[in-house]
This record gives structure tokens, C-alpha cells and sequence, in this order.
């Protein structure tokens, strides 16, 4: 008996291990650390996009935002072409939407001054979808009059001067046909005299370009270019003044929450309501 | 074929093997013979380093492309001239498309569709890399490898000052995060690698403009100087394994000639990836002439290095030629 536990004695003794079999246990054991750490920062990214923390306008042509967000390989490209710079790359607060472009309306709103919707052609992965070719094929958002009682219209006031320039740091540009063709312009340079407040409507992509085809003058002489529907008309309300109603031709582009002059703006682009939810 | 599949486990993260003697050409293991009976002479291998021109000669070419290659991007913006628009993740250059392989592989899992552009912009910059090497792309164009180099730098200098110690991880790590990072894409849907990949990070951060996610990559150079020399290039990133297999055939490289060279080492200790290096360990070359493996970034550090210009550039079809 004894002398089996003798013999047995050396095998239970914990094993001795060489150094080099030691340092090689613990580099797997760190790597594994090193993975699961990764890993784990990697994820975290996860939570800004689930929970919806930064809701964002997508430029035109924008997938459904999940689509988007595989698609987009965050180049880039799309804010280099816009003529308005429009578009800015999200940061590291988005999580997985870090580097992908997105638009702020009122900073800057996407006006369609370079018509051919140079950010959808400028797209490498298709996350613009290339199968918008026009402005009135955009579903950016949807326009709603979140504050109505802001409204100068619905108060049945009229606008006379500039708009919003008195703002601090508001640099936002608009293409005005009749004045310069070819280049967009600073919104407060511009002079406005109405008896009742339309600048929403005036500064419409999609209701100037029915105006002027209208007049037969369809832009770039493209018939194709004419939108089908009406997006934002003045509409008399119940309570006295004139209401700004949106109607299904609104591509949520936001030149007329830019172009609200009362602070903040009464007429916004409603974010929920986009490729995801409504059909273009 | 032994030589590629050696070169392709290596970059997957298996530890270089010694060749087996029958597998050693024999005018090699006369050369083997020969240098058995050599002594290392110390004074003769600093001789020789002192008396070589131009240490750093690849070293400025290859900032001097690498930051050409990342201001080309801003100049090309700034100044709206339409030469290499977007960033290193895709671009346009000259209006050919150009696609970043691993961002590529990272979208077309994710989207689980791959648009005609992409497949454009992938297959150019696949030959390109090709042709010029595969993971060149990280030490000429990466500019997080830029970053990366003088984080390395500091790290040497405290190690010399016995203030920090490199903390090594298994080479294999990298491969492990590679397929991680795959499945991840594949499986969410989102391109999760990209969210954190410094590279994407930092070129966007000199075409755009700086950004808060500049503190992740901050925190990952941090990381380097104080925990673990070149951290992220040896052990994480994917996109080095991707051009990596993208240079496992390529004519570019970097030759080792044992003939003259004195097995001193100074190569493997300025090297990213000094296992690639292992071949230059005395007894330990299987031929007169070896390419270095694909794990190489074609950096020519070694190439700087070397006192008896033992490893030099080399492209395999001209050598053909001759």
C-alpha cells in the first residue's frame, strides 16, 4: 500500500511547466482577452444604431436605412459632388452609421441645384440607389408643419426682408433660377417682399419645377424632369390664416424648413416618414 | 508549392518551420556548410553598417508616397480638380472606379448584393495590388501605418529605457478577428469593421476633417506605445490579411540572398513582421534565393538595414527576363 502511494505521489504533483510552455499559455490566454475586448468595443457601436439615438436625413436616392447601412462603404464621394455641400459624414457617436453622409435641412438642405443628382452617380455601392434618375423619385423624408402656431401664414402674416439673417452662422444656399442659372446663392442675400408668407412654397424644388414646366420650360429641357404631383401648397385654414399643406409629391429634400425665416422653424422634415415607411 | 503554403500559414499566424534537409537545394546547404564553420565578427557587421549609403533611402520614398497618395485626396477636393476623389475605403481616380478589397468584402457581406461599380472599383485595385505587392498597401498608402510607425518609435525608445515592455499576442489572433469580423458583417448586416477601422477613420479624418473617432484611434496608438509593439497591424486589422492573400503570387517583392549575408539579425529587429524573416536565420534558407512571404508589407526597412544588401526589392518577371 504504501509503497503505491509513493509511486503515485510524483504524478499528483502539480506539473512544473517550462517557461516557454508557460509564456506560450498566457499569449493565448492574453490574445483571447485581446479578441473578446475587441470585440466587445466593436459592438458597442451597435447601441447608438438600435436605439435610434441620431436620427438621420439620408441623401437622395438613400436606401431603406438598414440597406443604407450595409451598403455604404463611407467614402465620401457623395459630399465631395454636392454643389450646396449638403451632405457631412457621421461621426463615432453613430456607431456602425460612423463615416456614412447625412443632411442637416435647416443648416443646408439638398436643393437639387445640380438637377442630375450628382451624389446618387457619385455613389460607388448603390447605397444612392441608381435607380432614382430625378428629384420628384426622392423620398429624403416627408415635410410636416410641426409648430403651426409659429407659422406666419397660418397667423395670416405676410414676410418683408431677409430671411433669417440675423442668424448667427446660417450660411445656407439656394439656386434661384431667374437670378443665376448656374451657381446657388446665400439665402440671406436675398431680398423678400409677401403679402402672405409663402417662402416654403417659393423655395420648393419640386413646386418650382412644376412652375416651369408649366410655363414649357421644363429644366434642362427634360420633360422627364417634371414632377407628377404637387408638393406643398397654401390652403385656407378653419382658424383664419393660410395653412401650408404638404401633399404626396414631397420628397422631404427640406429646402423649406431652411427656408422658414421664423426660428425655430414651423415647417420641418419629419424623419420617420421615409424610404423605409412611405413609397416614393 | 511547399514555399506558397508556408507563405500563406504564416500569414494566417502559424510560426515559421525549419526546412527539412532534403527540402535545402544543395547549393544552398554548401553555403550552410561553409557558414557553420564562420564566426559572427561584430566589428565587421558594424563596419559594414556604418560604410552603407543611404540608410533610410526606402524609407523617405515610401513616406514621400504615402503621404502623396493621402493629400492627393485632399488636394484633389479642395481644389475640386477631380483627380482621386473620395477616400481610401473607394474613390475615384481619374473617374475609374477604385474600391478598398477588405471595406469591398466587408459591403458586399453585409448588403449580400454587389453592384457593378463595386465589382468595377474591386477588381482594378485587386491587379493593382497585385502587381505591386499585395500588403504594400499597408506601409506605403495606410496612413494609420504612418501613425503607427512613429507610435512604434516611442515604443522603442521607452523599451530601451526599460519603461514599458512589448506584450506579444498569438499571430493567429489576427485570422480569428478576421473570420470574427466576417461573421459579424455577414450575420448583423452592418459593416461592423468598418466602424472602427482606423484606416477609414484617419483617411476621412485628413479629406474631412478631424472627428471624435479620432480618440479610438488615438487610444489604439496609445495602446501600442505602452502594451503591445504595432498591435493593431500585427494582431487585428483584416486588411492586412486580405492584401495579404492579394500578394501571395505577386511579382513584387522583397528577395532574400544568402550568399553574403552575415545572419546578424538587425533585419528581424526593425521588421513589422519579423517572422516573415525567419529565412534569414543561419541554416535556416532552403534555397540561395527566397522571396519573402506574403505577410510582407514591402516595406524595405529590412531592405535599409541590411549591411551586405542581402534582401533587396525585387520583381519576379524582369528577373525572368534576365
Amino acid at each position: 500500500m504504501t509503497d503505491d502511494k509513493s509511486k503515485e505521489k510524483p504524478a499528483r504533483k502539480p506539473r512544473i511547466l517550462d517557461r516557454k510552455t508557460q509564456e506560450a499559455r498566457r499569449r493565448f490566454l492574453r490574445s483571447l482577452g485581446l479578441a473578446a475586448g475587441m470585440v466587445t468595443a466593436s459592438m458597442v457601436g451597435f447601441i447608438p444604431v438600435v436605439r435610434g439615438y441620431n436620427p438621420r436625413l439620408r441623401p437622395p436616392g438613400a436606401l431603406a436605412e438598414d440597406e443604407f447601412l450595409a451598403s455604404c462603404i463611407k467614402c465620401g464621394q457623395c459630399v465631395q459632388v454636392c454643389p450646396v455641400e449638403a451632405i457631412f459624414l457621421a461621426d463615432i457617436m453613430d456607431g456602425f452609421g460612423n463615416g456614412t453622409p447625412h443632411i442637416d435641412a435647416r443648416a443646408q438642405a439638398c436643393d437639387f441645384s445640380c438637377d442630375g443628382l450628382q451624389c446618387v452617380l457619385a455613389c460607388p455601392t448603390g447605397s444612392l440607389t441608381h435607380d432614382t434618375n430625378y428629384p420628384h423619385q426622392v423620398r429624403i423624408g416627408f415635410a410636416e408643419l410641426a409648430r403651426p402656431d409659429l407659422c406666419l401664414a397660418m397667423q395670416g402674416k405676410g414676410f418683408k426682408g431677409r430671411i433669417r439673417a440675423q442668424e448667427p452662422g446660417f450660411k445656407g444656399l439656394f439656386r434661384y433660377v431667374e437670378i443665376d442659372r448656374w451657381n446657388p446663392l446665400p439665402i440671406t442675400e436675398q431680398e423678400f417682399d409677401r403679402e402672405i408668407c409663402d417662402l416654403c412654397i417659393v423655395h420648393c424644388p419640386i413646386e418650382i419645377r412644376r412652375n416651369q414646366c408649366e410655363a414649357g420650360e421644363p429644366p434642362a429641357g427634360d420633360v422627364n424632369q417634371c414632377p407628377p404631383t404637387r408638393a406643398i401648397g397654401l390652403e385656407p385654414d378653419p382658424g383664419g390664416g393660410m395653412r401650408p399643406v404638404i401633399y404626396e409629391g414631397c420628397v422631404g429634400c427640406g429646402a423649406c424648413e431652411m427656408a422658414c425665416p421664423v426660428t425655430p422653424a414651423a415647417i420641418v422634415v419629419d424623419m420617420t416618414k421615409n424610404a423605409d415607411t412611405v413609397t416614393a | 508549392m511547399k514555399y506558397l503554403g508556408e507563405s500563406f500559414m504564416q500569414l494566417l499566424g502559424r510560426a515559421p518551420t525549419k526546412p527539412e534537409k532534403e527540402d535545402i537545394t544543395p547549393a544552398a546547404q554548401k553555403i550552410h556548410f561553409y557558414k557553420r564553420s564562420q564566426k559572427l565578427d561584430m566589428d565587421e557587421v558594424r563596419r559594414l553598417h556604418d560604410e552603407k549609403p543611404n540608410k533610410n533611402k526606402w524609407l523617405k520614398r515610401r513616406w514621400a508616397t504615402l503621404l502623396f497618395v493621402n493629400l492627393l485626396f485632399v488636394v484633389s477636393y479642395y481644389f475640386d480638380i477631380q483627380l482621386l476623389e473620395g477616400a481610401l475605403t473607394a474613390s475615384r481616380f481619374l473617374g475609374f472606379h477604385m474600391a478598398d478589397l477588405n471595406s469591398a468584402l466587408q459591403v458586399m457581406l453585409a448588403f449580400k448584393t454587389v453592384l457593378i461599380n463595386l465589382l468595377i472599383g474591386t477588381v482594378t485595385v485587386f491587379i493593382l495590388w497585385f502587381l505591386v505587392g499585395g500588403r504594400s498597401f499597408c506601409s506605403w498608402v495606410c496612413p494609420y501605418h504612418l501613425l503607427s510607425e512613429w507610435a512604434e518609435k516611442i515604443h522603442l525608445w521607452l523599451a530601451k529605457k526599460k519603461l514599458v515592455k512589448d506584450i506579444p499576442f498569438h499571430r493567429a489572433i489576427r485570422t480569428v478577428f478576421y473570420v470574427i469580423f466576417a461573421l459579424l458583417a455577414f450575420a448583423t448586416g452592418y459593416t461592423v469593421f468598418e466602424a472602427i477601422s482606423p484606416t477609414g477613420i484617419v483617411s476621412r479624418a485628413i479629406i474631412y476633417g478631424p472627428s471624435l473617432a479620432l480618440l479610438w484611434v488615438l487610444f489604439l496608438l496609445l495602446f501600442e506605445i505602452f502594451v503591445s509593439r504595432r498591435a493593431w497591424c500585427r494582431y487585428i486589422c483584416p486588411i492586412g490579411i486580405t492584401y495579404g492573400v492579394v500578394g501571395i503570387l505577386s511579382p513584387m517583392r522583397v528577395t532574400y540572398v544568402l550568399e553574403d549575408c552575415k545572419h546578424e539579425g538587425d533585419c528581424r529587429k526593425v521588421c513589422l513582421v519579423p517572422h516573415v524573416l525567419d529565412v534569414t536565420i543561419k541554416g535556416r534558407s532552403s534555397d540561395t534565393r527566397v522571396p519573402i512571404g506574403a505577410d510582407c508589407t514591402r516595406c524595405g526597412m529590412c531592405v535599409d538595414v541590411c549591411p551586405t544588401n542581402s534582401l533587396r526589392y525585387e520583381f519576379s518577371w524582369l528577373e525572368k527576363l534576365k
